[in-house]
């Protein structure tokens, strides 16, 4: 069995891996790049634990062949701080206390970045349906929604 | 300072640190992607096992042949039953001793696959792909067994039976002996039912079902286990009690529980479903025959099939009431589904059904009964839910038929302090009266509700345990502080931990650093689950900063020449005697002198803690319906506790707001589906339909502070509560949003269609 | 005097008797006289949790019991 020579962008920075060809994204990235900040909760694309953006599109990376990642840029919550300032996000579900146990925080987090990267000012309604994809079982999401919609405010006061 | 409480005085009421929100200390790991989970651990040398399970709900193992599996390129490890000895181990795991032989017998089946799913066997291989290549190598010959699926089959003379030499515990006087499905039953009663039905004006009588649901938690089980040539067993892995892994595995394995180290990782949640073990005895046993590190981890599809949900269940109510609204008898019938095992369902829902309201005489009976499906597994609050779903559903019928508001009949009925609960202690200061209070008094309950919506209300009650804590607090020399305690964090309690200490020393909470240690660093404690972490550890560690507080004064002694009893402490200084010269020494300043004053500070503390601050809640649920598809939301959503005294008030609110999310999947959506073989037909997060972010609103809350006194803050446990007045709310808001009432969960579209259709 | 309560199922044990008045200095001592007067009750008194004044402890031998000490039993219970 012979492995795919996968090079790639990962969170701004080149990054090659082997991988058998039938592996997905996530595997790669936990177990060949050692970026274990993505999560495997279902590996069936329903929880959403795996999030990660893949040419800035939000993507399941269980169910995304590793493959595909060749020549791509992919985006993961390890990138989403820069040089070790936490995005707005990351500081906004710390201060609503949008997590408990964290796992899905990850998750949910690059796809709301996914969200605010296309919407700047979404509706709570709208925040609730882009984050269906994500499950999280401890917060009842509540708190997560604040988080998100203050981030927003946010963003659009900088940018303003 | 140990064993048992000091007595009790009259709770703190003010704080500096306690009750404010800090930005929880394992925050920003989490929010970054660096926190490590159960599957994000490596060893060197590390390889990985996978399991075999059992395609029959029930069948008997004939044989195991592993020989293809033993030769296959890169397989260091196969185990079977022979290699683990089923085990006659007594170990007490908090809810009592026993069960060790179930415990190890489901990990690992011996003679008989007792569910679809049951392991048989399991292999470790250098990969994971050749992991699972080997395990379909393995092969088993069964003999194939009638399973019994569900309450009525298993119970039925002539059913086919799970366990030859089970006999019922607590069986009925005059109730046949011999083999049986039903593993225990459970009796509580006071008074006279003849007597309190004759007195009632109004009787209604009903029977309610629910499912087995899954605690659902986002983290699959998953571990790494290295056995060491000279029997030194070291555990990684995602759980709520590490000392209990290290105790059930050392049961399950034969092993000197002296030999084994558990180290927690960071828990993807829990909710009572890793309080158990299920891979970590087989990693164990694999690492020992390979002589390697082996790593496991469930998929989803496993943690379904073969974990622990929480019980169906099948329950007969009555109850009687006089016209004025009083409550004159009640008489509940319960059969828990428990799966393949005996569970403890029957004693905890005989306890809490009839908790909540003073009712002179009842007669509760409420038994576990054994079914080919999975061993069941605590799930926050266990057997409450389905215990207290009944009687509010029958409160909210009584509350129509009689034209009263449903809060006003609770009110009229509802228990206080010095009333004899139905287990028959009677509480202490206990916050339900002052939660129905504030549901009545929120904008909620009297908000217009528009059409085909309907609004109900339920309330819930938890014991909230106590048992064994430890926690250890360190001095660092620039007056910063460590603590440790041996729980596991799965709701926020390290920046509860953290606010404490702050709060003894007077120090900021951000200069205090709240870890959880492993099973060799801190002492023996007991679960995180229990609701038990901010009252029983939280109590270990404010005695060991105040541990840390009265070695303070004594350096400060030592320093002044002056007895240390003639030392105080106060506003984050040792204080000397009245008359001296001499200045108050701040803890930076005495911390800072630690080497010349004796040496390092650490304080410590480990207690046994009573249960003792039972929680009432309250919810109010608006609930839209559409009638054309069945398919219901809930519109708006009010949760209401009492909380003792919250000393991290965001994190409480997460409590609340994470289980009524729960409770209202368990009442709309979630039920495990078998087919007619026992095999679950939905065992993925597709078909386990969890609520999502669009299916619930915001869900206000409202805490209400009865101190507890047996706590120094007042602290009452919150974190299982929440998941109990749920099903009753949104059960009552379908009521009344359509006038059909239904007594069966889950309120599924097809379901209410069918209502409607009937109706 | 300890007063004791038994739950429902132990009154087959106790021939009916619900509640007794039992002198006794700790925990410990008041199940030694109880399972002298009743010994059916000794296998159930060992795996049950003990009620003392209402505070529930899985385990409490050498709690010491003043007068009016209210003693209740009840299945041990943790959580999730």
């Amino acid at each position: 069995m012979s492995r795919l020579h996968v090079e790639t962008t990962v969170n701004g920075e080149a990054a090659e891996f082997l991988c058998e060809a039938q592996e997905n994204l996530l595997t790669a990235l936990r177990d060949r790049l050692g970026l274990t900040g993505s999560k495997e909760g279902c590996g069936t694309g329903d929880c959403g634990a795996c999030s990660v953006l893949l040419d800035g599109r939000l993507v399941p990376s269980c169910l995304v062949l590793a493959a595909e990642a060749r020549d791509r840029q992919v985006t993961t919550i390890e990138g989403m701080a820069q040089g070790g300032k936490l995005h707005v996000l990351q500081q906004k579900f710390l201060e609503h206390a949008a997590l408990q146990c964290g796992i899905c925080t990850p998750g949910f987090i690059v796809a709301a970045k996914a969200l605010l990267d296309r919407n700047p000012d979404p509706s709570e309604e709208e925040v609730r349906y882009w984050l269906a994809g994500n499950l999280c079982r401890c917060t009842g999401y509540d708190k997560i929604i604040r988080a998100v919609l203050d981030s927003a405010a946010e963003l659009r006061k900088e940018i303003a | 300072m140990s064993a048992l409480l000091k007595p009790r005085a009259e709770p703190r009421r003010d704080f500096k640190y306690v009750g404010k929100r800090p930005v929880r200390h394992d925050g920003p790991d989490k929010v970054t992607g660096r926190a490590n989970y159960g599957a994000d651990f490596t060893l060197p040398g590390m390889i990985h096992g996978v399991v075999v399970r059992s395609p029959f709900a029930h069948a008997r193992i004939l044989s195991i042949d592993t020989r293809e599996a033993e030769a296959m390129p890169g397989v260091k490890a196969v185990i079977t039953g022979k290699d683990i000895i089923e085990n006659r181990a007594q170990v007490s795991m908090g809810e009592g001793s026993g069960d060790m032989h179930d415990v190890g017998e489901n990990c690992l089946a011996h003679g008989k696959t007792l569910y679809h799913g049951h392991v048989v066997a399991a292999v470790a291989a250098m990969t994971l792909a050749q992991a699972q290549a080997a395990a379909r190598l393995i092969k088993v010959q069964y003999e194939k067994l009638t399973p019994v699926l569900d309450i009525e089959s298993a119970i039925a003379p002539g059913a086919p039976i799970l366990h030859d030499h089970l006999r019922t515990e607590g069986r009925a006087a005059g109730a046949p002996d011999g083999p049986t499905n039903i593993a225990a039953r459970a009796v509580l009663e006071r008074g006279s039912l003849e007597q309190g039905f004759a007195a009632a004006d109004l009787v209604i009588e009903r029977e309610f079902r629910t499912r087995m649901v899954h605690q659902g938690y986002i983290e699959p089980h998953a571990c790494v286990a290295r056995y060491s040539p000279d029997g030194q067993v070291f555990i990684w892995c995602s759980t709520q009690g590490p000392f209990q892994v290290r105790g059930a595995c050392a049961a399950v394995l034969g092993m000197d529980l002296g030999r084994i180290k558990v180290v927690p990782s960071e828990i993807g949640g829990g909710f009572g479903g890793k309080t158990t073990i299920y891979l970590e005895p087989l990693a164990v046993a694999l690492s020992r025959k390979a002589s390697l590190p082996v790593k496991m981890v469930m998929t989803r599809e496993e943690v379904l099939r073969a974990t622990g949900p929480t019980p169906g269940s099948r329950t007969r109510v009555k109850m009687g009431m006089k016209k004025d609204g009083r409550l004159t008898a009640a008489s509940v019938t319960m059969h828990c589904d428990s799966g393949a095992f005996a569970g403890l369902a029957h004693r905890s829902t005989a306890m809490c059904c009839l908790s909540a309201y003073r009712i002179p005489n009842f007669f509760i009976e409420s038994h576990s009964v054994l079914t080919n499906k999975p061993k069941v597994a605590a799930y926050r609050a266990p057997g409450a839910p389905m215990a207290m779903f009944p009687v509010e559903s029958l409160l909210d019928e009584f509350a129509q038929k009689l034209g009263m508001d449903p809060i006003d009949l609770r009110l009229l009925n509802a228990m206080e302090e010095g009333d004899a609960a139905p287990y028959g202690p009677k509480y202490g200061p206990i916050g339900f009266r002052e939660t129905l209070l504030a549901a009545k008094g929120h904008p909620h309950w009297s908000a217009p509700l528009k059409p085909n919506q309907g609004r109900g209300v339920a309330a819930g009650f938890w014991f909230n345990a106590g048992l064994n804590s430890s926690a250890v607090v360190t001095l660092d020399a620039d007056g910063s502080a460590a603590v440790v305690t041996g729980n596991p964090d799965i709701g926020g309690t390290r920046a509860a931990q953290a606010q404490m200490v702050a709060e003894e020393l007077d120090i900021p909470v951000e200069r205090v650093r709240p870890s959880v240690g492993d099973t060799d660093s801190v002492g023996y404690t007991d679960v995180t689950g229990g609701s038990r972490v901010c009252f029983a550890t939280g109590m270990a560690v404010i005695q060991a900063a105040e541990d840390v507080r009265r070695q303070l004064c004594a350096r400060a002694a030592k320093i002044w020449n002056v007895e240390a009893e003639a030392v105080t402490w106060s506003e984050g200084a040792a204080h000397p005697p009245a008359g001296s010269d001499k200045k108050p020494l701040t803890l930076k300043e005495l911390a800072a002198q630690m080497a010349r004053t004796g040496g390092p500070i650490i304080g410590r503390a480990s207690l046994s803690a009573p249960a003792a601050g039972p929680a009432f809640a309250v919810n109010i649920c608006d609930l839209e319906v559409d009638k054309e598809t069945g398919v219901s939301r809930v519109v708006r959503y009010t949760a209401i506790q009492d909380a003792g005294k919250a000393v991290h008030p965001s994190y409480v609110e997460g409590q609340m707001q994470g289980g009524a999310a729960q409770g209202i999947g368990w009442a709309l959506n979630e039920e495990y589906r078998f087919d007619a073989e026992g095999k679950m037909e939905n065992a993925s997060f597709l078909d386990y339909r969890m609520p999502v972010a669009s299916d619930l609103p915001m869900i206000d809350t409202v805490i209400v502070e009865v101190p507890n006194p047996t706590h120094p803050y007042g602290v009452r446990g919150v974190g299982e509560v929440p998941i109990v007045p749920p099903l009753g709310a949104v059960a009552n808001a379908m009521a009344r949003a359509i006038g059909v009432r239904f007594t069966e969960l889950p309120l599924s579209p097809m379901r209410v269609l069918e209502g409607l259709n009937q109706g | 005097m300890a007063v004791v309560h038994f739950p429902n199922d132990w009154r087959v044990h106790t021939g009916g008797v619900a509640q007794l008045d039992v002198a006794a200095p700790r925990v410990q001592e008041l199940y030694d006289e109880l399972t002298r007067r009743f010994p059916g009750l000794g296998a159930g008194l060992e795996k049950a949790a003990v009620v003392i004044n209402g505070d529930i402890y899985n385990e409490a031998p050498y709690h010491k019991l003043e007068a009016g000490t209210e003693i209740h039993f009840v299945p041990r219970i943790a959580g999730g």
